[in-house]
């Protein structure tokens, strides 16, 4: 039995079953990270010796009993913008290069009171901005499907570590598609659940308003799995939502579409759609109609908006986020300053990278005197437009299937020189944002030069459950989860 | 829409970050493209419409006003660059005088 080539619940099923320990668990997962890491480089930070006596204590206490928890000895890669208590969290930049969190996010603490078992810390773009981790202050990650090619971004090193067998699964955020995106690009399921399903507490802010944690898994069940255990209300992030959590294994229950209405919307098969890509979401589509899906062409008509209202909203916010780091009270302090305002000045100079003060720039000049009306306020009320268009469009569907991206994943420096481009290529995961709606992204074919392209299904909110069900339907009749990388 | 160089000093400024002349010079034309994008916002009539700020539609989130437990002045200061007797230590801000 190869245990990292096992699924998260295959492998909670033999661990609750007294199969396997979770010494076995993390000796496994040792070998495999030894053996790929070094190419594909997902971890910024693995914990190694913390996490083998972690696994020996939970062995012990669980001496002739085997009641287990959910995420119980459960080997996970958490990205590395989630704090985790005792455990560098360093968001990929030089500004926190040395930040050890004094407590845990909200989404951590549910997982260590299972017992789950913390890998390491994977890589990102810095502070989450970015589609390709070439934004990290430590170096990008690779796609596992081929190194000469970004895993996306920004949680890229969870979706690589996910692909790569390097972890049973992780958690990753999503602002504009940073879980979706990665995901697609190296062929594993990425969900993105509704704003408010889970506690933000501890999740280091980019852009508050659109920021999410959600899983990224080898397959469906996983995803219904893990989201299971981090969904729910917390007192500790006002914008948590109080509504219940169903039982999201439940979802995968019926394996049909059945009195199911999915919106196909003509914006998102518009010029510039990689051919490969286009062909294989059609061939989805049809599949979904051959499991008793009812597929109805919809319209939403301010896709074309997503884009820039995003840029105007996620910047603004961060701007105003990211002036926490000002060399005071945690992060890096530059040496040799006159005054306060040098200190900050310096420090925000030496400790960010240019995509995050890109950023910071763009976001500040949105909001100052004289252009607040014109691009943020402007930019809040397209956001109602386009929130209005899934409200029309969920009049009359129950879920929207899209490509997740333009294009399968692309070669190192292809886009970073060109901000804009880099920007272009996240309208189809922006909208969701935006609208604060869930969606999935999951393997759907590879293209010609055998790159994972990704299929996007978009829910109601809080209907995470019948986008896992319809998402499980089609995995279950397809066969693209059985084909794996070879890392070489 | 172009902005200019002056314009980007001015933002880094209220951003507090200081930029190399290289760095000025690329945001420069690299705003600009950004904020051409962005100004086709403009063709979507926004008369009458509310903004957005959240979509979960909240107003203010209470919870009672009672003493918990929170984290410890010592485990506070820990990542602090500089600190002493758990107060953060930062450069001097007032200026000395002359006596009257």
């Amino acid at each position: 039995m190869s245990i990292h080539k096992l699924t998260l619940y295959e492998l909670h099923k033999k661990f609750t079953a007294g199969e396997v320990t979770a010494t076995e668990i993390v000796r496994a997962y040792g070998l495999r990270i030894g053996q790929v890491e070094s190419k594909v480089k997902a971890y910024i930070t693995q914990t190694k010796d913390s996490v083998v006596t972690q696994a020996s204590a939970l062995d012990a206490s669980l001496k002739g009993w085997r009641k287990t928890a959910p995420m119980m000895g459960m080997p996970l890669a958490i990205k590395d913008n989630i704090c985790t208590e005792g455990v560098t969290t360093t968001c990929a930049s030089r500004m926190l290069g040395n930040f050890v969190p004094p407590y845990d996010a909200t989404v951590i603490a549910k997982l260590r009171e299972e017992g789950y078992l913390l890998l390491g810390k994977t890589n990102l773009d810095e502070f989450a901005m970015g589609s390709s981790t070439e934004n990290s202050a430590f170096g990008p990650s690779r796609n596992p499907w081929n190194l000469h090619c970004v895993p996306g971004g920004s949680s890229g090193g969870s979706a690589a570590a996910v692909a790569a067998d390097e972890c049973a699964a992780a958690l990753g955020s999503d602002t504009g598609g940073s879980i979706r995106q990665p995901a697609a690009f190296c062929g594993v399921v990425g969900l993105k659940p509704t704003y408010g399903r889970v506690s933000r507490y501890g999740l280091i802010a980019f852009a508050s308003s659109l920021d999410q944690i959600g899983p990224i898994t080898k397959d469906v069940t996983d995803a219904a799995f893990l989201l299971g255990a981090i969904a729910g209300h917390d007192p500790l992030d006002s914008t948590s939502a109080d509504v219940p959590v169903p039982d999201y294994m439940k979802a995968l229950k019926k394996k049909d579409l059945k009195r199911l209405k999915v919106g196909v919307p003509a914006e998102f098969f518009a010029e510039g759609l990689d051919p490969d890509v286009e062909q294989a979401v059609r061939a989805a589509i049809e599949e979904l109609k051959a499991l008793g899906g009812t597929i109805k062409e919809i319209q939403l008509p301010r896709t074309d908006a997503a884009v820039a209202t995003y840029y105007v909203i996620a910047t603004a916010e961060a701007s105003s986020n990211l002036a926490r780091y000002d060399g005071v009270k945690f992060g890096l302090r530059a040496k040799e300053t006159k005054d306060l305002l040098d200190l900050y000045m310096k420090t925000r100079q030496e400790g960010f990278g240019p995509e995050v003060k890109r950023r910071i720039m763009l976001g500040t000049y949105v909001l100052s005197a004289g252009y607040y009306d014109a691009y943020y306020g402007k930019a809040q009320a397209v956001r109602t437009l386009i929130r209005q268009d899934f409200d029309v469009a969920f009049h009359d569907v129950d879920l929207i299937v899209t490509p997740v991206t333009p294009t399968p994943a692309f070669q190192f420096g292809a886009k970073s020189e060109d901000p804009l481009q880099m920007y272009l290529s996240d309208i189809f995961t922006i909208s969701v944002n935006l609208a604060g709606v869930p969606a999935i992204s999951l393997p759907c074919g590879f293209s010609q030069t055998g790159l994972p392209i990704g299929l996007q299904l978009i829910g109601r909110p809080f209907e995470e459950d019948t986008l896992l069900r319809a998402a499980y339907a089609y995995e279950q009749s397809t066969q693209w989860r059985t084909k794996k990388p070879v890392i070489r | 829409m172009n902005i200019t160089k002056q314009e980007v000093e001015k933002v880094a400024k209220l951003a507090r970050l200081e930029l190399t002349e290289s760095e000025k010079a690329a945001f420069t034309k690299q705003l600009s493209q950004i904020l051409t994008h962005v100004e086709t916002l403009k063709q979507y009539d926004t008369t009458g419409v509310e903004p957005t700020a959240t979509v979960l539609g909240q107003a203010n989130v209470f919870r009672p006003d009672e003493a918990r437990p929170s984290l410890p002045v010592e485990r506070a200061v820990v990542n602090a660059p500089e600190s002493a007797d758990g107060f953060f230590v930062v450069p001097k801000i007032i200026e000395d005088r002359q006596p009257l």
